[in-house]
């Protein structure tokens, strides 16, 4: 039904459009070319307006609030440099697939292309890095369009979706006339797999002898983990997630291999290069995953679910492509297997790669390490937090050493890698997440990238646990000079500018803990985890050379798979 | 090999900077590439030639339908199908050449357009292939300048199907 009211001001139909779309928060900075919308911002009470402290920080609370929950995340900024801000949080969003909204001030409709003040084309700017984007041109498009970008973000394969909003066009009025339903005749998402294609996969699977699921972050985004559990459990097969499929399974099950890929598992990596059914759920075959193409699982049958046709032959050419909404072909496939395939032989070779070269770090010298920690946090909160990583070092450490149970509990920057993704991610985590501890955790470079934030996170009293995984570097890239780039460690030594973290989070105003020896941990962490009035920060100073492993060299195979340091002596 | 892959478009603001975009952020090739209006007019037909594998150009096909602005993408290559090109040729003559000129220009079907003291302008209309061909012959006389509008095409007999509307309820 058509809901027709009075005339209202730009203004007022971005919030009432927003109230129809049920928005709770909205991460935003003002400024000239959106004043309209924040003199109208102070008499609304449907939703809360966090006020961040860089327009990048509010992106990031966006992505974070929108895959702890679901919903879609919405941002508001200003014109030309605000805009600008939001670009790289957008990147971010679009290579992981988030739905997030972004509505940024443009300069007045008749002053575009004039150059001027604060005018940036930011749709021209985003157009590669957005699912689609909008310039409002007229008020009577104002309300269809927003409509149209919340059902765009959040349907099919989710993605950001920007909209700017020149100042003219806030001003003018209009009715208001909000869409109950929309139908776009050049965005029809498929949603069902094909019959025949799920048949078939499903006899293929029945007679497989070594089979293996390669779960991604599609059967999070589709909500399919009951799916994926209940068709794993009943044909008992093993099961390995890239790093946004983590916690789709949950990692303390015998079937989960844990992650594959770069700085996978062993045994992942070897079930992935001889199984002989691989069964791609939400994925898209990345390089971090697939190493050197060619030599990919080469003996198997590749069967591969998605939502979105361009991942489909797109790095890895498949035998059997269904596409689909992965919890809906999840479903119908467990219901075609009749038969469960006998896998005794196969999970007694996989069990035998698990032995061979488990995950492992030197416990017995005394010094902290990023392993421990981690291990520690996960014990501490059952491995039912929502952790949010940054990159690099400890981001690789997270995925092994943190016992994921439940979906949407990893957030981290897979597809762009954005140093200080976490911090702001946190915040958003916790604006949607309430009943469950929220752990950001980053290493001392990216830390200080949306350091900013903190205040953002401090006055909301969000109890966000800020783990600072210090190891004076930045541990990843000094790791590969260490392996690659002949020991040049060329600008990756923080040790001699590092701040005092400590003294940064009390100006911040958070309770701040730092150590630098294994024991202290528990009672730290039992200090910083029993006090939820506001966030805590935590710097562990870790060993500071520490590598991770396993590694499989970027465009290699699981052959040259590196297990530990060699040793100086093993090197001639 | 080439392909022409006929795709219609919303006729709006940025629909065809979203396809160029997309060609060159995914480094797909365009030989050529055209635009315009189509018997309803809301919806743009753009034409455009592109070469590569099979792999690539099954890429490019879905990653056209993938833009939300596209409604319908037809590869038509190894169908039956019209295609045609249209250019302006600028030629030098000389006293002797210029019969020649316009006799070649009558062989390929092509019109004189202009001329003056030192050149002849003329349009040939025809598939890429035979444009290619005039101008190979025009060649030797010195070609002062060109004009190609890029390929555009039509399956032949095609019927076009009445997509869903957009339906606002
Ligand atoms: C914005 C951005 N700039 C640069 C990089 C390249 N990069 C990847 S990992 C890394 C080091 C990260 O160091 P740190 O935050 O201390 O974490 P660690 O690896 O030590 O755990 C860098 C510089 C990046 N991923 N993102």
């Amino acid at each position: 039904m058509r809901t027709v009211t009075p005339k209202m001001t730009g203004a007022e139909i971005f919030f009432e459009s927003l109230k129809k779309e049920k928005v709770e928060y909205v991460f935003g900075y003002p400024g000239g070319a959106v004043l309209k919308i924040y003199e109208k911002l102070y008499d609304v009470d449907f939703l809360k307006h966090i006020l961040v402290r860089h327009e990048q920080g509010a992106t990031h609370m966006a992505e974070g609030y929108a895959k702890a929950t679901g919903k879609v995340g919405v941002v508001l900024v200003t014109s030309g440099p605000g805009a600008t801000n939001t670009v790289t949080g957008i990147a971010d969003a679009y290579m992981d697939s988030v739905p997030i909204v972004v509505f940024t001030g443009q300069v007045p409709t008749h002053l575009i292309g004039n150059d001027a003040f604060q005018e940036a084309d930011i749709v021209g700017i985003t157009r590669p890095i957005t699912k689609h984007n909008f310039l409002v041109r007229d008020v009577n498009e104002l309300a269809l369009t927003i409509k149209k970008a919340f059902y765009i973000a959040s349907t099919g394969r989710p993605g950001p979706v920007l909209v700017d909003l020149p100042k003219d066009v806030i001003n003018s009025v209009c009715e208001f006339d909000y869409p109950e339903k929309i139908e776009l005749r050049g965005y029809k998402p498929t949603f069902l797999g094909h019959q025949n294609q799920i048949k078939k996969a499903a006899e293929i699977l029945k007679k497989a002898k070594r089979p293996l699921l390669y779960v991604g972050g599609g059967v999070i985004m589709s909500n399919g983990d009951r799916e994926l559990r209940l068709f794993a459990k009943e044909n008992n097969l093993p099961v390995t997630m890239t790093l946004q499929g983590l916690g789709a399974f949950p990692m303390t099950d015998t079937q989960s291999l844990g992650m594959l890929g770069m700085h996978g598992t062993y045994w992942a990596n070897q079930a992935v290069n001889n199984c002989d059914v691989l069964v791609s759920l939400g994925a898209r075959f990345d390089d971090r995953v697939t190493g050197k193409v060619d030599a990919f699982a080469t003996k198997a049958y590749k069967i591969h679910v998605d939502i979105d046709p361009t991942c489909i032959d797109k790095n890895i050419v498949v035998d059997l492509p269904i596409v689909g909404d992965v919890k809906h072909v999840l479903a119908e496939l467990a219901a075609e297997m009749d038969e469960a395939p006998d896998l005794t032989e196969w999970w007694q070779q996989i069990n035998t790669w698990r032995e061979e070269c488990p995950l492992h770090y030197e416990k017995n010298d005394g010094k902290l390490r990023s392993e421990f920690i981690i291990e520690k946090i996960s014990e501490k909160t059952k491995g039912e937090a929502v952790v949010i990583t940054d990159v690099g070092q400890h981001q690789m450490w997270v995925s092994q050493y943190y016992k994921f149970t439940n979906p949407r509990s990893h957030i981290t920057s897979g597809g762009l890698g954005t140093m200080g993704f976490s911090l702001p991610a946190s915040i958003g985590a916790a604006f949607g997440i309430k009943d469950r501890p929220i752990v950001s955790i980053s290493g001392d470079g990216g830390f200080q990238m949306n350091i900013q934030e903190l205040v953002t996170a401090a006055y909301n009293k969000l109890p966000i646990k800020f783990i600072i995984l210090n190891n004076s570097f930045l541990g990843m890239v000094r790791q590969w000079q260490e392996l690659f780039h002949a020991e040049k460690y060329s600008f990756t030594d923080l040790s001699d500018s590092n701040p005092n973290f400590v003294k940064v989070g009390e100006a911040f105003g958070l309770k701040s803990f730092s150590t630098n020896s294994p024991n202290n941990v528990d009672d730290i962490l039992e200090q910083a985890f029993s006090y939820n009035a506001g966030p805590v920060l935590i710097e562990f100073k870790v060993v500071k050379e520490d590598m991770v492993f396993p590694i499989i060299p970027a465009g290699q195979s699981v052959k040259e798979i590196m297990t530990k340091r060699l040793d100086p002596k093993e090197m001639v | 090999m080439k392909h022409t892959i006929s795709v219609h478009v919303e006729n709006h603001y940025g629909a065809f900077n979203r396809v160029a975009t997309m060609f060159s952020g995914k480094g797909f090739n365009i030989h050529s590439i055209s635009i315009g209006e189509t018997e309803v007019p809301e919806v743009s037909r753009m034409t455009i030639v592109t070469e590569g594998e099979d792999k690539i150009i099954e890429q490019v096909v879905k990653q056209l339908n993938r833009l939300i602005d596209t409604i319908k993408v037809i590869d038509l290559t190894g169908q039956s199908r019209v295609e045609r090109e249209l250019a302006l040729i600028t030629v030098f003559y000389q006293k002797g050449t210029r019969a020649e000129i316009t006799n070649i220009c009558n062989i390929f079907r092509g019109n004189v357009v202009d001329i003056n003291n030192k050149t002849i302008t003329l349009e040939v209309t025809g598939p890429p292939d035979k444009i290619d061909a005039v101008i190979n012959v025009l060649a030797p006389y010195g070609i002062k300048e060109m004009a190609r509008s890029g390929t555009v095409a039509l399956k032949r007999g095609e019927q076009l199907k009445q997509d869903k509307k957009e339906t606002v309820i």
